[in-house]
């Protein structure tokens, strides 16, 4: 009985603390945790709220030309001291950034940091009252699947091809997101899925492919892809963190192109090669660590795995800035 | 080189289907409605320009070897519609031919989107090429989406019982899926009913060899009389003839969600015209062949 109460307490507080900032651009004294901060999208969205919001940076890595009023803790979110961040303030919200999408087979660890670093935090929003939980899956949760429907919604099922376990891994990470989403209706918990994150900066397998002089395609194989821009997915965030809005959010950005005239946009020359020689070669290329393509986007190469943005148009009133044109560009630096 | 060599054979492609297409076809395609993005591709996939490739091939059967005669398809209204036919023939001919005659035939031209079957995906070439011809993956969620969207959609509610039926049971309709009414009462989407007379003595399947057919990713091969002497080219179509009956929009109200049953009673009633469409064309017509 006492919950009810308190969540309402604590919702008129953080209304009349926002029209205050709002009104004299006073910052907010209640933090938002960022984990992951030193990463690409992590540096961006501190720059986007470093000045209206304390922001606390949690991240193994070092933090370069961190803004001055952003605490950065280097730590793993796995130790006790991460707990103490979220005991000694009371933490606003958590967007949590820090996973490791860009499986090298170098990092055998990566499912174990990110699981657990996930049920940890999590644990800490619950038993320190964190009212907003930003969770970043991936629209690849869904998997490119030949019997795809062309939109996949946020309902459809998650499906991990057999042979890839980096997929499965993730899949288990978003599963066990939306059970915490159900579990504690009083955390406004978003988990967003976003297509292919692209931009100057990015260095995940999409960006790095779309790079390439002479990428590898499949023969007789041309998906449709979704792309979208890191400057967008900031937008989304933003967006999630107003209060009131909960739930799982597709993030998809301008519309989609067949692979091949994306790849014709930026006067690549692709090399088709038949797909059982491919995901052979590949998989070899993986495990003596001489490619830095992971064999588990190789499906994305050859099935689509495209999804449906609605939800986020309609409830978080997303629209993505870039056009398709300059989304596909971006990655050009 | 290998880039010269290519833009070589698309030149050459260019010409010749400019010289075996009809301009009275290519007026026709430019005149096809499509939402496209700045790279020429619907959502889905559609892109009108590689129609134009395929084209002169498809009107090449519709106009020659298959003399496609159609009844009445005026009776197709605008706007959202599903096409309900009898699937037969072995290889789904009798779609192309279907999606040829509102192409040709229709007026306006309209491009009708067929559900194509789950396994085609993970064929190379075919893969893609079906989307760009603006078919797309039967799923019920493909097919709703297209509908709510106005378009056409050509559905065979026989599905695989259907084209890969032997030859004895030619003009016999099999089980009819529900699926399709169900989708037609959520979306209030009028029923026409497709009587195609024809594709049925394409192939004249004796066995289904549905072990090798696994072999090849298919559901099943047949095996023809004249297997033994052309091999698995046998599976290609006679030059019989075609007639495609277009029957009056059926409207179906209720409840979608209704019990089996009840939609059944709705499914008999569409399976009921189309066997009557046949029944009358067989009736009508003079021989197989011309």
């Amino acid at each position: 009985m006492t919950r009810p109460t308190g969540n309402k307490k604590g919702e008129r507080t953080r209304a009349g603390r926002k029209g205050r900032s709002s009104t004299a651009r006073k910052k907010m004294k209640d933090p938002i945790v960022i984990t992951g901060i030193s990463g690409n999208l992590g540096r961006l969205i501190t720059k986007e709220l470093h000045t209206e919001h304390s922001i606390i940076g949690i991240d193994q890595r070092p933090f370069r030309n961190k803004p001055k009023d952003v605490v950065h803790h280097q730590i793993d979110v796995r130790r006790r001291k991460a707990e103490d961040i979220f005991r000694a303030n009371s933490v606003r919200a958590l967007i949590h950034l820090g996973l490791v999408h860009r499986i090298s087979p170098e990092q055998k660890n990566y499912r174990n940091f990110n699981t657990l670093g996930t049920i940890k935090l999590l644990e800490y929003c619950q038993k320190y009252d964190v009212r907003k939980v930003v969770l970043l899956s991936t629209a690849q949760v869904y998997g490119a699947l030949p019997e795809n429907s062309n939109f996949l919604s946020e309902d459809a099922p998650l499906v991990a091809q057999p042979g890839y376990p980096e997929m499965s891994a993730l899949i288990e990470w978003d599963m066990y997101a939306q059970s915490f989403f159900w579990k504690h209706p009083d955390i406004e918990t978003i988990i967003l899925r976003p297509v292919h994150v692209v931009g100057p900066r990015v260095r995940n397998a999409a960006s790095n492919y779309l790079r390439l002089k002479h990428p590898v395609t499949l023969f007789g194989f041309d998906p449709m892809i979704q792309l979208l821009h890191e400057m967008d997915l900031v937008e989304a965030i933003m967006l999630s963190l107003e209060p009131g809005r909960r739930g799982v959010f597709n993030i998809v950005g301008p519309g989609q192109v067949p692979l091949s005239r994306a790849l014709e946009e930026l006067g690549r020359e692709p090399i088709p090669v038949p797909h059982p020689l491919a995901e052979i070669m590949i998989k070899r290329l993986w495990k003596l660590g001489l490619s830095g393509f992971p064999p588990g986007e190789l499906p994305n190469l050859r099935y689509q795995c495209v999804v449906d943005g609605s939800r986020a148009k309609s409830v978080l009133g997303f629209r993505p800035r870039y056009s398709l044109r300059d989304t596909i560009r971006s990655v050009l630096g | 080189m290998l880039e010269s060599f290519k833009s070589k054979l698309a030149e050459w492609a260019e010409e010749y289907l400019e010289s075996i297409s009809d301009p009275l076809l290519t007026r026709r395609l430019e005149k096809l409605q499509a939402n496209l993005n700045e790279y020429g591709v619907d959502p889905f996939g559609f892109d009108p320009t590689m129609v134009k490739y395929a084209a002169p091939f498809v009107y090449f059967f519709y106009k020659h070897y298959f003399r496609v005669q159609t009844f009445g398809i005026e009776n197709v209204p605008a706007g959202r519609v599903m096409l309900i036919g009898n699937h037969s023939g072995q290889i789904p001919v009798d779609a192309a031919m279907i999606i040829a005659a509102m192409l040709i035939d229709a007026d306006p031209p309209r491009m009708v989107r067929s559900m194509v079957e789950r396994w085609v995906p993970s064929l190379p070439l075919l893969s893609y090429l079906f989307l760009r011809w603006g078919q797309i993956v039967g799923t019920r969620e493909n097919s709703k989406r297209l509908l709510e969207m106005d378009e056409a959609i050509l559905a065979f509610p026989e599905g695989v019982r259907g084209i890969n039926k032997p030859f004895s049971d030619r003009y016999q309709l099999q089980e009819f899926g529900l699926g399709f009414m169900r989708l037609a009462m959520m979306t209030n989407t009028p029923v026409v009913p497709v009587a195609c007379i024809g594709a049925e003595e394409q192939t004249i399947n004796l066995y289904n060899a549905r072990g090798l057919g696994k072999l090849f990713g298919m559901p099943g091969l047949p095996i023809t009389p004249l297997t033994p002497i052309v091999g698995p080219l046998a599976i290609l179509p006679l030059p019989t003839r075609y007639r495609l009956y277009f029957g009056k929009p059926m409207i179906f109200e209720g409840n979608p969600d209704d019990e089996d049953s009840v939609i059944q009673k709705h499914v008999n009633r569409v399976k009921g015209t189309i066997s009557r469409m046949i029944h009358d064309g067989i009736k009508q017509r003079q021989h197989v062949f011309w």
